[in-house]
């Protein structure tokens, strides 16, 4: 795929990937791991089974610093429609930024580290997303830090806790969404007990200096396994994650995605700080009214998978097309195909039947329940 | 055994040709979760998309190598796709076509060209 012109930036650990065998391929700019000489599918059920690391320093850090915590708090929530104020210290949550369509523009992590806000956003949209930052924040007072001197890793799966606590104990006494410092292989981690997985686990940032000792140390606990992003895609997709670009853009409204979870009452219609993002007329029509279509799971009844783009019918012939898959593929824990997508309102209770139609031929799918393996996070 | 560009095996066995992927093939492609054979009795013409196969990621096609008739398909491997990764050249055949003239395999690759080809 290399067209002479891409240059492709490369992760920290790149070599290290590489000497185990990693088949890499570019990714939002960088060169990635898609898979490890395991493959796809025993990387995939490895992470469920046990413990998987990824690399994912390819997206972006930033930090944002007011001359108090609640000026930073109060800065960022004009941006997403979060309640950040109320983020605990050590704490964190999902959120994203919206567009004045009141569609969205990127997903992210925001994590309240006390004297400062951190954090995590897509690398597809790094650039645009620090751009916004940096346009909207300094002149409400916060400074943007981008950080581009950390690895970030993931250590997912069922033996992540066990595996992360054999380095520092302490993260046995973290909970799901929680966020603290650890010191692991004598390097100083913000670590985070969340991932992108649906298992517990960590996400990691350190020091570039100290990555290769952590890196090492994880990969020298026999219950972890390197894993690409083929299998990292596959478990997201189980646990009925949404990738930015695919399930979420700039034309989804956070209530089509089924993400108002992520508005917290606060910030709704009524709330002491209802508003005040981009797009709230939208988002706030679709939170009184319904929105007119919705993202769900779908669970195509033969063996084909049904892959992103598989326009969704209302008939086996003829009929009217009422939606479209926006990530699919197969389920390797589950065994079968699994994907997402957006029906209209009325074709969205679980069990509607459809049909996708797959090289011109249309196939049974069924609107099922997300997510298709059960979600594990240590609460 | 004969290969084609495309990583395709052929065999003959008295007057039909077995065809199959090669190791290398499925190195390449990863685990497969699925696979589409052609009907038993179509007629095929050379260069035809005739197979499906599907890894976790991606779908491919399987070329059609020759002009023929499509006499069997091995069911096994649409019933359990992971058997093309663990036994390509053996268990893991595709399918099995009549052709006017079986000589037809020797425009193929033997074993040494393709292995030059694929280092």
């Amino acid at each position: 795929m290399d067209d002479g012109t891409q240059t492709l930036a490369t992760l920290p650990l790149a070599q290290a990937h590489v000497d185990a065998g990693a088949r890499m391929v570019p990714f939002a700019g960088y060169s990635m791991p898609v898979q490890y000489p395991t493959g796809v599918m025993a990387e995939h059920q490895h992470t469920r089974a046990h413990c998987g690391l990824f690399d994912v320093s390819h997206m972006g850090q930033v930090i944002l610093r007011a001359e108090t915590a609640e000026a930073a708090a109060r800065a960022l929530e004009t941006l997403v429609p979060v309640d950040v104020l109320g983020l605990g210290e050590g704490r964190q949550r999902y959120g994203f930024f919206t567009n004045d369509s009141g569609g969205i523009l990127d997903d992210l992590m925001i994590a309240n580290r006390g004297d400062h806000l951190f954090l995590v956003v897509n690398a597809a949209c790094k650039a645009d997303d620090i751009a916004l930052l940096r346009a909207a924040l300094p002149p409400l007072g916060v400074e943007v830090d981008v950080i581009e001197d950390r690895v970030l890793l993931a250590v997912q799966g069922p033996e992540a806790g066990a595996v992360v606590a054999a380095l520092d104990p302490r993260a046995d006494d973290m909970r799901f969404m929680d966020v603290g410092g650890l010191t692991l292989a004598g390097a100083e981690a913000w670590a985070s007990r969340s991932g992108y997985t649906g298992e517990d686990g960590f996400e990691i940032s350190v020091h570039v200096s100290q990555a290769r000792a952590v890196f090492d140390a994880l990969c020298a606990d026999e219950r972890v396994a390197l894993i690409g992003l083929g299998a990292r895609d596959s478990l997201r997709l189980e646990a009925g994650l949404c990738l930015y670009g695919h399930d979420i853009d700039t034309a989804t409204s956070p209530v089509e995605a089924r993400l108002t979870w992520a508005i917290q009452k606060v910030r709704r219609p009524g709330g002491d700080r209802a508003g005040g993002f981009p797009g709230e007329a939208r988002i706030f029509k679709d939170l009184e009214d319904g929105a007119g279509r919705a993202r769900v799971g779908l669970r195509p009844e033969a063996r084909a998978p049904m892959r992103e783009g598989v326009l969704l019918f209302d008939a086996e012939q003829g009929g009217t097309q009422v939606g479209q898959v926006t990530s699919g593929g197969f389920g390797p824990s589950v065994g079968h195909p699994v994907a997402m997508g957006y029906v209209d309102a009325a074709f969205a209770d679980t069990d509607t039947a459809l049909w996708g139609e797959v090289r011109g031929k249309r196939l049974p799918v069924r609107v099922t329940a997300l997510p298709f393996t059960p979600l594990r996070f240590k609460r | 055994m004969k290969y084609t560009e495309e990583h395709e095996w052929l065999r003959v066995e008295g007057d039909i040709i077995v065809v199959g992927v090669t190791e290398y093939a499925v190195t390449q492609l990863g685990d497969l979760v699925f696979v589409e054979l052609p009907d038993v009795g179509r007629q095929v013409s050379r260069d035809e998309d005739i197979v499906v196969i599907e890894s976790v990621k991606a779908a491919s096609d399987i070329l059609a190598p020759l002009d023929g008739e499509i006499v069997e398909v091995n069911e096994a491997i649409v019933e359990d796709p992971a058997l093309v990764n663990s036994d390509p050249t053996g268990a893991a055949w595709f399918f099995k076509m009549k052709v006017p003239d079986t000589s037809a395999v020797d425009q193929f690759m033997d074993e040494d060209a393709y292995k030059a080809l694929i280092d």
